[in-house]
């Protein structure tokens, strides 16, 4: 089985990161890996953290508390708000960061997410989007160095960044 | 620092022993750094040769100028009796490095889906 590729793309325009990611496994079972805090424990964070849920209340107007706990017992908290949940196709939700009784950081900048799942002849398809807090859009934040109130003298840093 | 970025973002990282108040996206969010930034791109600056480009006061310049410090985007050198403040290019690479760090954080968690599905789906059969 060839192993599937996460199709990455920046809309700077919209803020937003679009990744698209195919799994070889049923619609049901993809949404329950995305939906449940049991499996979301053990996917969801990248190595070598691991994600421990606290509360899971999977519903519109519901919340995902989690901590990503490292290797040396360091941990964040983390907390998903689910905004819409529309059964095995598609959920738009908020993430932050918080202590651990899920009192938001407002110091870190929040992530929407829409994840759109569609099933196919061979498995399932994944759609997610990603859009930032306008002050904290890491994307615009990419676009403004790069393309804004820059002079003659940055358009080599383009050419540096390629090179190094 | 690449990690830093990161970790702000998807607190990944150690992010509370780690992260520092300035960093290079914090530094460049702001309209007047970034027009600092193009001026020392071009050539090296005094303190007050930058001021001059600005109809703020010396005192908010050297502020900025002292943000751009900190997070190492700017580095300053003594020449004679002046200080000369240089832009540093390389620290700007840590901006376009952040998608890199974003798609292989991703790439790392869909793998692990792909083994979790892999391991229910050998379950049920």
């Amino acid at each position: 089985m060839t192993k599937n590729e996460a199709v990455f793309k920046r809309d700077l325009q919209k803020k937003t990161i679009h990744v698209e990611r195919a799994f070889d496994a049923l619609l049901d079972e993809v949404w329950e890996a995305w939906t449940q805090s049991e499996s979301l424990d053990q996917w969801w964070a990248p190595r070598p953290y691991q994600a421990r849920t606290k509360k899971m209340d999977f519903r519109a107007g519901g919340l995902w508390l989690y901590a990503m706990v490292g290797p040396e017992g360091d941990s964040q908290w983390c907390r998903v708000d689910f905004k819409t949940v529309d059964l095995k196709k598609s959920l738009t939700s908020s993430a932050t960061f918080c202590d651990e009784d899920g009192n938001i950081n407002t110091d870190f900048p929040a992530m929407y997410w829409k994840n759109v799942f569609s099933a196919t002849a061979t498995g399932t398809v994944v759609n997610i989007e990603i859009t930032f807090d306008k002050e904290a859009d890491m994307e615009a934040i990419l676009k403004m160095g790069f393309q804004e109130g820059f002079t003659m003298g940055l358009n080599n840093l383009d050419e540096y960044l390629e090179r190094a | 620092m690449r990690n830093r970025s990161v970790a702000i973002i998807f607190a990944t990282n150690r992010l509370h022993i780690k992260f520092m108040r300035r960093d290079v996206f914090q530094a460049i969010a702001d309209p007047t750094r970034r027009a600092i930034l193009s001026l020392l791109a071009l050539h090296a600056m005094t303190p007050n040769a930058v001021a001059e480009h600005f109809d703020s006061s010396r005192q908010a310049i050297s502020k900025h100028i002292k943000i751009l410090t900190e997070c190492e985007l700017v580095s300053q050198k003594q020449s004679g009796r002046e200080i000369y403040y240089h832009f540093n290019a390389r620290k700007m690479k840590e901006v376009d490095d952040w998608m890199g760090q974003f798609r292989s954080q991703w790439e790392d968690r869909f793998d692990q889906l792909d083994n979790l599905l892999k391991i229910k789906k050998q379950k049920r059969s």
